[in-house]
């Protein structure tokens, strides 16, 4: 019998504690397959952020470290920089790189440190119970927006891969999402991308990956993938931002 | 040799192979000369964005199992306490220097010894230690840093350098020990982050969310450091068996204080000096021992009174407890303190 499908080695065996619907299980899923893919599992250290996938470390199988809230690329650069033949990448969430990590992830970019960036962008805070994010979008409620995101109160939703594309240090970004099958397929053609510049040497990779949050955006799983789909992605337009595998880094 | 430059050539020595910081007055010294000499070495330097980014590059490196250094000054460390915080949950070692510059807030840039409650009482949040120690000299900035890196593999524990802009910037010679050995190749780190070949994968964390979890591994900490406070302090008596009254200080002032004491002595004055070289863990015993025989302690700090605290606690009423301060980065001269014990 031929086997199809069957659970990555990067992935343990075990039950998640993300809520029904979420898109963190899947994210964490094609991260693990794609390790597998390129056969860097024994040469891949993750960082964990702080949110609801700081228990990412317990999902993977590899090491994990968690670093404080927001300076996953920081803590990344000092691994990378020390055993640069590893595998280094980032798992982080939208109030962790897009507001108390702002400055890390601009200037772990602008250095072109070699790592890898997956950015997790669900426009709210869902490990506090839903507040505002530096990516909510104009007019959502969340528990800190009761009346919806107000641009004169607020600010403006954070184009994370409009403002890193424009560093020299980055050689690749791309904005994807796992609302449907044929995103997620594209989304880990992003990631595996994003790794393989690692590989090779390209300097800095970030993928966002617009993710559903049902719980605290009040919605059904299938409600929030179509929010992300319909209203989400029209702020933050899914495609590659910046590709530039030729830079290699000196 | 500049004191800086001592702490750079004492981290190069004892095998820092990784330094991260950023400026401010009055280390600047030390991310200059790192940023030529880790080149040189093939070794690691990166001048971060910000003190948040260069101690959680330190926290990155600790993880890969390198031997770490970051330096700053006051305000600057002020903004690394959240990650000193974290590396301590985590039990990571590395080495933190604090140039220490007046305060609070900017403060100025002459020397100080205010932050000697930040580095001995936490800092940071949580129940934690660091090991702190406090040159008086050029010679011992590069001693003390040498020394620091191993204890900070042997106990798995962050350790803090409290010196302060004028043994920073003083000019000394420095004589080398040939007699010091690096450790950190028999320190077997089997819990550091390399990738899992050939082994299961591994996890670095501080977050103890499991019931009991947070509890249990406190306590381990408090067993370590409890076992750091039996094998690890480390003082200087000067006259602790002839003293009728015991001057304790660190530091620089420590330094001026020893001059003065050795001028009373001469004029016939029963006067001895008590110099802590860790500030944690703090010399308690060998305080009470002195207070016993002492009919006075002075304590003498560039601060509103800080160690005077824990000396009070070591005497615990054996004999008074005397204070001379200079805060805001003033000094004060070998003259005031022995005006001040004359008047004793």
């Amino acid at each position: 019998m031929k086997k199809v499908f069957s659970k990555p080695e990067s992935l343990q065996d075990k039950n998640n504690s993300y809520c029904p619907g979420c898109g963190h299980g899947t994210i964490h899923r094609i991260i693990a397959e794609v390790i597998d893919e390129l056969g860097v599992r024994e040469k891949t250290i993750g960082i964990a952020p702080v949110g609801c996938a700081v228990f990412a470390y317990y999902y993977w199988n590899f090491d994990v470290t968690e670093a404080a809230h927001g300076r996953p690329p920081a803590v990344a650069t000092g691994i990378k920089r020390c055993l640069s033949d590893r595998v280094v990448f980032t798992y982080q969430g939208d109030g962790d790189l897009a507001a108390i990590g702002t400055a890390e992830i601009i200037h772990a970019a602008n250095r072109g440190e070699n790592i890898t960036t997956i950015f997790v962008n669900n426009a709210n805070y869902g490990m506090t119970g839903g507040q505002m994010a530096p990516t909510t979008i104009l007019g959502q409620k969340t528990t800190t927006t009761p009346n919806g995101r107000d641009a004169k109160r607020d600010g403006y939703p954070l184009k994370v891969c409009e403002l890193l594309s424009s560093l020299d240090g980055v050689c690749y970004i791309e904005r994807v999402s796992v609302s449907t099958p044929k995103n997620v397929l594209r989304t880990k053609k992003a990631i595996k991308k994003a790794f393989e510049n690692q590989l090779n040497n390209c300097g800095f990779s970030l993928v966002e990956v617009l993710s559903q949050c049902p719980t605290d955006w009040q919605m059904t799983p299938v409600e929030s993938v179509k929010w992300v789909d319909e209203v989400l992605s029209k702020t933050f337009p899914l495609g590659v931002y910046k590709e530039n595998t030729e830079q290699t880094r000196k | 040799m500049k004191g800086n430059i001592a702490v750079c050539e004492g981290a190069i020595a004892a095998g820092c192979t990784t330094y991260f910081g950023y400026p401010i007055t009055p280390q600047n010294e030390i991310p200059a000369y790192m940023s030529k000499k880790m080149v040189e070495l093939g070794r690691v330097f990166v001048q971060a964005e910000s003190e948040l980014a260069a101690i959680n590059m330190v926290f990155g490196a600790a993880v890969s199992g390198s031997r770490a250094m970051t330096s700053s000054s006051s305000p600057g460390i002020s903004l690394k306490q959240e990650g000193i915080s974290y590396l301590a949950g985590a039990e990571l070692p590395c080495v933190i220097v604090n140039v220490q510059r007046g305060g609070p807030g900017l403060g100025n840039i002459s020397g100080s010894q205010a932050d000697y409650f930040q580095a001995t009482k936490g800092g940071g949040h949580g129940d934690y230690r660091l090991i702190v120690l406090a040159p008086y000299s050029v010679k011992e900035m590069y001693d003390l840093t040498f020394l620091a890196f191993d204890l900070a593999d042997n106990y798995r524990i962050p350790v803090m350098i409290l010196t302060d802009g004028i043994v920073g910037q003083m000019m000394e010679p420095v004589e080398i020990n040939p007699e010091f050995r690096v450790q950190s190749s028999e320190i077997k780190k089997d819990w550091k982050l390399d990738g899992c070949k050939g082994r299961e994968p591994r996890l670095m964390r501080s977050l103890i969310m499991e019931e009991g979890g947070l509890e249990k591994h406190n306590w381990h900490l408090k067993k370590k450091y409890d076992g750091i406070k039996k094998t690890e302090i480390r003082c200087e008596a000067n006259f602790p068996d002839s003293a009728e009254i015991t001057v304790v200080a660190f530091g620089i002032a420590a330094r001026i204080c020893k001059s003065a004491v050795k001028k009373l002595r001469q004029e016939g004055l029963k006067v001895g000096l008590m110099r802590p070289v860790t500030l944690w863990p703090f010399p308690e015993k060998a305080i009470s021992d002195i207070a016993a025989k002492s009919k006075k302690i002075l304590v003498a700090e560039m601060n509103m009174g800080q160690m005077v605290e824990d000396v009070k606690l070591a005497v615990n009423g054996k004999c008074p407890v005397e204070f001379l301060g200079a805060p805001g980065g003033a000094v004060f001269s070998e003259d005031e303190i022995i005006a001040k014990i004359k008047k004793l």
